[in-house]
């Protein structure tokens, strides 16, 4: 029974930890956006094309925040299943 | 309260098993993805029937227009030459974000599966590797894996892997953030709800109280940004990358 507890209480902590990861991408892609910004108050005519590579670099800027979400899935949906089966 | 976030449902299962791949299922994903595919074939069917070269109607208006701004699309990102791409992103566009939309109308997003996004990327994956054989061909691929030094080797092996695997997760990742995100908003608005209107006073608030009044309305606003943008977004942003890694791949090395 403690053994089981222990795990679940690893898995949820785990998941907590995991979404840390948001903190980079969340800082990276203010960081994009207020430079996007930036360059189309200096030069409204290049919107589009800066919009475009905005959302696109943010899109890849995201992705470790992903990975970091998937993680905390997987800490909640498949792990606690997973190692209790492994304890029998 | 229960919450219950799941994957796609299991419409069938053989009782047999493949080796290496386990038992067949048929999903709710699947079913979804083909209903997916057979609007968009009737879709352009329909849309390709009766073309005139002169008088158009509005029909063949939007039908060009659709066709026009995919090959612009293509053009603007990969170049002339590779004009023969437009149908290929054309279709991984409207299928990605119909998936994505398909959420809409209570069907579950084909796209919140990790098995759809990442058999588009190991499509896109084959179709780098072949068109960076084709440009350089076998021995020239092989030796691109040594650059700069031979020490380098496992690290281009990782992330020559880790394009289709992070391109498959950053799709799967934002469709499926946005429908636990939702489901969560939702329970929670029950619980909210069911505590607001329990302070009220009598039967008034036993009878609203067991009435989610707050689910009215609000996740409305979650959901234009989870399933209307975020669906299409992703669906841009897979198609734009597939189409840089491939000009990309084309590029020989001076």
């Amino acid at each position: 029974m403690l053994d089981k507890a222990i795990v679940l209480a690893g898995c949820a902590i785990g998941a907590g930890l995991a979404l840390i990861a948001g903190i980079g991408p969340g800082i990276g892609e203010g960081y994009a956006v207020g430079q996007a910004c930036s360059a189309i108050g200096r030069q409204p005519e290049c919107k589009g094309d800066v919009t475009s590579t905005m959302l696109l670099g943010c899109a890849i800027a995201e992705t470790t925040g992903i990975y970091g979400f998937v993680t905390g899935l997987l800490l909640i949906f498949v792990a606690p299943g997973m190692f209790t089966g492994m304890l029998g | 309260m229960n919450v219950s976030i799941n994957g796609p449902q299991i419409y069938w299962e053989s009782s047999w098993s493949v080796p290496l791949l386990g038992k067949l299922q048929i999903t709710a994903s699947l079913v979804d993805a083909w209903i997916i595919l057979v609007l968009i074939g009737v879709l352009c069917w329909w849309l390709g029937r009766g073309l005139t070269v002169e008088n158009i109607s509005k029909k063949q208006a939007v039908a060009e227009l659709l066709v026009t701004t995919c090959q612009n699309f293509v053009n603007g990102n990969m170049g002339e030459k590779y004009a023969y791409f437009a149908p290929f992103i054309g279709a991984l566009f409207s299928y990605s974000a119909l998936c994505s939309l398909s959420s809409l109308v209570g069907l579950y997003p084909a796209t919140s599966d990790l098995s759809t996004e990442l058999s588009w990327a190991l499509l896109v994956f084959v179709m780098i590797t072949y068109t960076k054989i084709r440009t350089n061909g076998v021995g020239g691929y092989l030796k691109g894996f040594t650059t700069p030094i031979p020490v380098f080797t496992p690290f281009n092996i990782i992330s020559e892997l880790a394009t289709p695997i992070s391109m498959a997760f950053r799709h799967f990742g934002n469709i499926m953030s946005g429908g636990v995100i939702s489901t969560l908003v939702y329970a929670a608005l029950a619980v909210l709800s069911q505590a607001v209107f329990g302070l009220l006073p009598g039967a008034l608030g036993e009878i609203l109280s067991l009435i989610p009044l707050f689910q009215l309305g609000i996740p409305a606003i979650l959901s234009v940004y989870f399933d209307l943008f975020s669906s299409l977004m992703q669906a841009f942003i897979f198609c734009m990358l597939t189409m840089l890694y491939i000009a990309n791949a084309a590029q020989t090395d001076e």
